[in-house]
């Protein structure tokens, strides 16, 4: 949708456009407007419940911004005092910014395709523990070719997980839904097998511990602001960055790309037109499942270096990407926008929050909330453009009834 | 209580523009009671959008409607049908889960004891409706179960019920069998003779000149006339509605047959359900004839053509193109054994509305060089492409990056063609080709498609309009249940090959 043609059809030269295409047209008309209203009112929506706490809103609101270090983008150059902080935190917004761009596409590009990939938390799962494995096991091998064999691995793992969705999909029409939720669980409860006690990845130095090994110094992704102790922002924010150039090019500039959007649109229209639709479906899941390993892998490498049981089962972030993708809606700068967003939502209602602005306990809710509230607009979306249109509306009757 | 004279409802002077188009430019408008007054024109003329006015869905931007001598003003439906006017979409809505009487008395009900709804009243109710008008249906059958056609009377119904004498009917055959128009049309005049008025939108001129009392031609937002049917001819309101003289019989020399280009034998297709569709068809086209299809829709057409463009599997026989037998039967592999075909459903299968002219016209080569290298797209040459044949093929309403859907049935339908025969196909086949197109459009697809027999290509065409088989085909198959039951050479008599649709005489030719 990077170049929609504007659209000005009269209402009879349309027949009678079915529900995807008015959809479609729909969110074509209402351009960045509605995203940015859908973000808006599901802030203003958080707002009001911040304030039915008896918490002052605005104050919650700022000390989410200078939580996720925003303050730092518009400091004064020699103020040091505050500086200091607020690099750090934007740093580790960036950190989840990264992961969350990656989730955001494993979920955004099958969409194009006309699938709802749910799996991106089990996709990420896999490419953190094989990043996990090649980091440990690999420790002899030297810095650069280490972290890209994790890299590769992982993205590769990320690739076959979900393809074994798509792959379901072609050869036996299992919705990919289900089949995504059900590996996410595979690979949650093979993460605690592995990392467990007594499992084949758990680390050597405590049998008690379920957790991973700490993979070794060489496979870790240099640090390129902040400390690399203190976990500061890695190489990994570029990969990040170019994945949207990636997602991009793949999606409008090669043939694999018209394909998938062909099949997303019209299926039964790309099947007339030659292509494989049963193809599309399992490539479409490898690509989106190698963004989730990859976004996997640099998490690993990056600045977690080591996985316990307990990490498996908390870790939610791979679901976010389908918060980030619905946000973005499924295109690249949309997706990327939208994970810095949730990044600095994410960091800023936890660890970045000075806890005597705000308790976190409650910030942290407010993100969750936050995060439905505009999974559920983006639902809506045709409401908000319903409302949009309407008030148009009314100011057209307005002006007209001014004239007669 | 019939007075044929008296005016029941008026539209002055009534203007509707939308952003860059004056979809209606003041336009005037009469009914009287008792009479079909058929509004005709072609797609985009302007006709649902006063429709639209007229029923209380769009505003005018100037304009008043008079009913029984009074000014009124709708702001919604709700007025217009308490204004006594009532509306049968083109796509009817219905909720099928709901019995025919439930959906009559939508939103209306008849209540018991003040609360319950009357189940046996609104049952009543509609027997008493349906039997005054001759429209039978049943009113406790659940609507998902009953024919289209069936559906349309409830719609009617739904409109009686609710008081209306003025009724506008959209394009009421447009998803009817020719059976259930015939119908359709016997209940048209036996609301007439109880003095409702009827309002029938329509672009196809026999089924005007059939019903209607008077003709008012749109043509592009205005008013060209307003006539009464006697002495009215298809010629002259062809010629209105276009706005030129237009070729309603289509002039061709004989055809000069050459070398058989595709050949089927054989040939087996069975349906999801693992029914046989097509039972056992041989046939052969030629360069430079027109094969044609002629049957009731269902008889197999459906699967014979997508067999043979490669998108549902042969379950036997063989099929060969320009004499080489193919290995496999993929959509790729017919593509490329230089099969072009315009899909019965350009909607549903031609075109991905939301790609661009340009992206859809390369739907069968953007892999191919020039239009792709390496697995890499080139949109610029998608584009250049594109401007070319949008100017060869006369595709207007937009330019290369215009969505598809953005553009009207007519010009959609051009850009399939184009695409199709821009390949340069050994055999075209061409399912349905006219389909919901204004008499332009079908014009121009016979132009069309006799121009590419002409210059050697062989044509296969599937259609449901008998007068299209008659008036295109050198050579014509009947297919009944799945096989061919009769071929006739161009000039065979209507009756004849009528009878052999209906299954009337049963034979395998060869």
């Amino acid at each position: 949708m990077s170049a929609a043609a504007p659209l000005n059809v009269p209402p009879e030269q349309e027949p009678s456009p079915g529900f995807a295409v008015r959809l479609g047209a729909a969110q074509r008309a209402g351009g960045l407007i509605v995203p940015v209203l859908t973000a808006v009112l599901a802030f203003l929506a958080g707002g009001i419940v911040v304030a039915a706490t008896g918490h002052n809103p605005w104050t919650a609101y700022k000390g989410i911004w200078d939580g996720a270090g925003f303050d730092w983008l518009f400091h004064i150059p020699w103020d040091t005092n505050t500086t200091h902080l607020s690099a750090f935190n934007l740093s580790q917004t960036l950190l989840t910014t990264t992961t969350l761009i990656l989730v955001g596409l494993a979920v955004a590009f099958p969409f194009r395709c006309g699938l709802f990939n749910i799996g991106g938390q089990g996709q990420y799962l896999v490419g953190l523990i094989v990043a996990n494995w090649v980091g440990v096991d690999f420790a002899s091998w030297p810095t650069l070719p280490h972290v890209l064999l994790g890299i590769g691995a992982a993205t590769v793992a990320g690739a076959v997980w979900a393809g074994i969705a798509g792959f379901l999909k072609a050869a036996t029409g299992a919705h990919e839904v289900i089949s995504t939720i059900m590996l996410n669980w595979i690979a949650i409860w093979g993460g605690q097998y592995l990392f467990g006690q007594g499992g084949p990845l758990q680390n050597t130095y405590n049998p008690a511990a379920p957790e991973s090994g700490t993979i070794a110094p060489s496979a870790h992704i240099p640090v390129f602001w902040g400390s690399p102790v203190l976990q500061g922002l890695d190489y990994g924010f570029f990969v990040a960055l170019a994945a949207l150039v990636v997602f991009w090019l793949l999606l409008n500039r090669t043939t694999l790309g018209y394909e998938v959007r062909a099949v997303g649109y019209n299926p039964e229209a790309a099947a007339y037109g030659g292509i494989d639709v049963k193809r599309k479906y399992i490539e479409a899941m490898a690509i989106s499942g190698a963004f989730a390993g990859l976004a996997g892998a640099l998490d690993m490498l990056g600045y977690l270096f080591q996985f316990g049981v307990l990490d498996v089962q908390a870790s939610q972030i791979g679901f976010l990407g389908i918060a980030v993708a619905l946000l973005g809606r499924n295109t690249a700068i949309g997706t990327g926008i939208a994970a810095f967003l949730f990044g600095g939502l994410l960091y800023g209602t936890t660890r970045g929050l000075n806890p005597n602005v705000f308790d976190p306990s409650l910030a942290g809710n407010l993100t969750s909330m936050i995060q439905g509230l505009i999974v559920l607009f983006v639902g809506a979306d045709i409401f908000i453009l319903y409302l949009w249109n309407a008030r148009r509306k009314l100011r057209l009757r307005r002006r007209a009834a001014a004239t007669t | 209580m019939a007075d044929t004279t008296a005016t029941v409802l008026e539209l002055r002077g009534i203007t509707k523009r939308y952003p860059g188009v004056v979809a209606d430019d003041h336009v005037d408008f009469d009914v009287r009671a008792g009479e079909v007054h058929a509004l005709l024109g072609e797609n985009g003329a302007g006709k649902s959008t006063l429709m639209n006015v007229l029923y209380g869905l769009t505003k005018p931007d100037e304009g008043e409607i008079v009913v029984r001598g009074k000014r009124v003003s709708f702001s919604s439906a709700k007025d217009a049908i308490e204004a006594g006017i009532g509306m049968v979409h083109q796509h009817f809505m219905l909720i099928p889960v709901m019995t025919v009487a439930e959906n009559i008395v939508l939103g209306v009900e008849p209540v018991r004891n003040g609360l319950l709804l009357d189940e046996r009243g609104a049952e009543q109710r509609v027997r008493e409706l349906s039997q005054q008008f001759g429209l039978t249906v049943d009113p406790t059958a659940l609507v998902s179960r009953i024919t289209v056609g069936q559906q349309q009377r409830v719609e009617i119904l739904k409109a009686l019920y609710r008081g209306a004498d003025i009724l506008i009917l959209d394009e009421p055959t447009a998803v009817l069998t020719p059976q259930e128009a015939g119908e359709l049309f016997a209940i048209v005049r036996s609301l007439k003779a109880d003095g409702k008025s009827i309002i029938f939108i329509s672009h196809k001129l026999n089924e005007v000149l059939e019903i209607a009392d008077r003709i008012t031609v749109l043509r592009r937002g205005k008013r060209i006339d307003t006539i009464p049917r006697e002495g009215a001819t298809e010629q002259g309101l062809a010629r209105m509605m276009v706005g030129r003289d237009v070729l309603l019989r289509v002039d061709k020399a004989e055809p000069s047959p050459a070398d058989v280009v595709l050949d089927v034998r054989d040939l087996h297709v069975v349906d999801e359900r693992g029914l046989a569709k097509v039972r056992g068809v041989s046939f052969s086209v030629r360069g430079g004839e027109i094969v044609a299809v002629a049957g009731v829709d269902g008889n197999g057409q459906t699967e014979l053509v997508e067999a043979l463009t490669g998108l549902r599997p042969l379950a036997a026989g063989t099929v060969a193109v320009a004499g080489r037998e193919l290995a496999d039967y993929t959509a790729r592999t017919m593509i490329d054994a230089g099969v072009g075909h315009i899909p019965e459903d350009r909607l549903r299968r031609g075109l991905v509305l939301e790609f661009t002219l340009a992206e859809n016209l390369a739907l069968h080569d953007y892999d191919k060089p020039p239009n792709a290298r390496r697995g890499w797209l080139s949109p610029r040459r998608l584009v250049e492409r594109a401007v070319q044949l949008i100017r060869e093929f006369d595709i207007r309403g937009g330019g290369p990056l215009t969505l598809a859907g953005a553009l009207s049935g007519g010009n959609q339908q051009k850009v399939v063609v184009a695409r199709e025969l821009s390949r340069n196909p050994a055999i075209l086949i061409a399912a349905q080709p006219t389909r919901g197109l204004d008499v332009g459009a079908i014009e121009y697809v016979h132009r069309r498609l006799v121009a590419e027999r002409d210059a050697g290509r062989a044509v296969l065409l599937v259609s449901l309009e008998l007068d299209e088989v008659l008036s295109l085909a050198d050579r014509i198959l009947v297919m009944y249940e799945g096989r061919i039951v009769g071929e006739h050479a161009a000039g065979a008599s209507e009756e004849e090959i009528g009878l052999e649709m209906l299954g009337g005489r049963r034979q395998v030719a060869a």
